[in-house]
């Protein structure tokens, strides 16, 4: 109840503030401006890496997400990749 | 770094941030400190640097007429007649920029270099012809940016091909800040900005009304008697251009209040 009422009064509801907003789309943007690869390459990534990852895994294929991110002066892929549980050899 | 014969261009990718204002005000500030500068309005067919200093009226020859043998190159310069180690050669209006070439530009630039202690470059918006124009005589860079995506986004694209151009001094103005915004968390700090593009700081700028007012007269902003907050930080980097230290304005205003301590201590995240 008070913190309801203290988060009406300081606005924090969950939302994230436009200055991070800001600032964490243009680190993704700038990551692929940077590198300069091909949204059809990252396709192909993807489908790879669901293809690989796919063996040891079983996977929610279509809640993968794959994005390059830019901290400073080093790029970074990022795959977050959600499994449901490992593969063992007689489930193949 | 020689202190006499610096060619700077000040640049930023994006239209509307600020450059030609920071090249008035940046030449008018290094002549008021004792230097000779020459200013060079590389915009061809959107000249307004002219304008910004209040020199439209006194236009005779441009750069193209200096190219072309119309005329000599100290008769295109238009003295400053409130500052007078101020001159600017003038861009062509009535051409575009595909009128002189990188190397014609790189020699007119080398030309000033032997007469004043600075020669400032007003890059045109874009990273077309204009743009490689600009930059083919500058020994170091200005890349001027507001703290806004779009701004920021071609100002990294810019850093990118000044480094591609061999140009290894750049550094970086944030312009038209606003710190009330900043400590609302609705823009983008001056460390966000500066983490997100990895470049060395020249100076911050903050939003200023008086800067509209004192164009509309055609008077940079440094020339008043009492300056004013984006005055003083034109100044300021004027003389960091020299290589002097200066401190970073304290634009945060008053220590945040109560009321602001206890929104800070449940406060939004970051």
């Amino acid at each position: 109840m008070i913190m309801e009422l203290l988060d009406k009064i300081f606005n924090r509801e969950g939302k994230t503030s436009s200055r991070t907003q800001a600032k964490d789309r243009l680190k993704v943007v700038l990551a692929y401006d940077r590198t300069d690869i091909s949204p059809q390459t990252m396709a192909k990534m993807r489908e790879e890496i669901l293809e690989v990852v796919g063996r040891y895994f079983e996977l929610e294929s279509e809640s993968l997400e794959v994005q390059l991110d830019r901290d400073g002066t080093s790029t970074a892929l990022i795959a977050n990749v959600p499994i449901r549980r490992v593969k063992t050899s007689d489930s193949d | 770094m020689s202190e006499s014969g610096k060619v700077l261009v000040i640049t930023s990718g994006k239209g509307g941030v600020g450059k030609t204002t920071t090249t008035a005000n940046l030449g008018m500030a290094l002549a008021a400190q004792g230097h000779s500068v020459a200013l060079v309005d590389a915009d061809f067919g959107l000249r307004n640097l002219d304008l910004l200093l209040g020199l439209e009226n006194r236009i005779v020859y441009n750069i193209l007429d200096v190219l072309s043998g119309d005329c000599r190159l100290e008769q295109a310069l238009v003295r400053d007649k409130r500052q007078n180690r101020l001159a600017l050669l003038p861009a062509a209006q009535t051409r575009d920029k595909n009128a002189i070439t990188p190397d014609q530009t790189r020699e007119i630039t080398a030309q000033l270099a032997e007469n004043f202690q600075y020669v400032l470059v007003d890059c045109p918006a874009g990273i077309e012809q204009g743009f490689r124009n600009a930059i083919s005589g500058a020994h170091r860079a200005v890349v001027v940016t507001t703290p806004e995506v779009s701004a920021v986004r071609d100002a990294d694209r810019v850093i990118g091909l000044l480094e591609a151009a061999g140009l290894k001094e750049t550094e970086l103005i944030i312009n038209r800040l606003r710190p009330q915004m900043v400590k609302e968390n609705n823009m983008m700090s001056v460390e966000d900005v500066l983490e997100i593009l990895a470049i060395k700081l020249l100076g911050v700028v903050p939003e200023d009304e008086k800067v509209i007012v004192t164009t509309n007269r055609g008077e940079p902003i440094v020339l008043g008697e009492t300056l004013s907050p984006a005055g003083q930080a034109y100044v300021n980097i004027a003389r960091r251009i020299q290589g002097v230290s200066v401190p970073l304005m304290d634009l945060e205003g008053p220590a945040p209040n109560f009321l602001e301590r206890l929104r800070n201590l449940f406060g939004r995240k970051n």
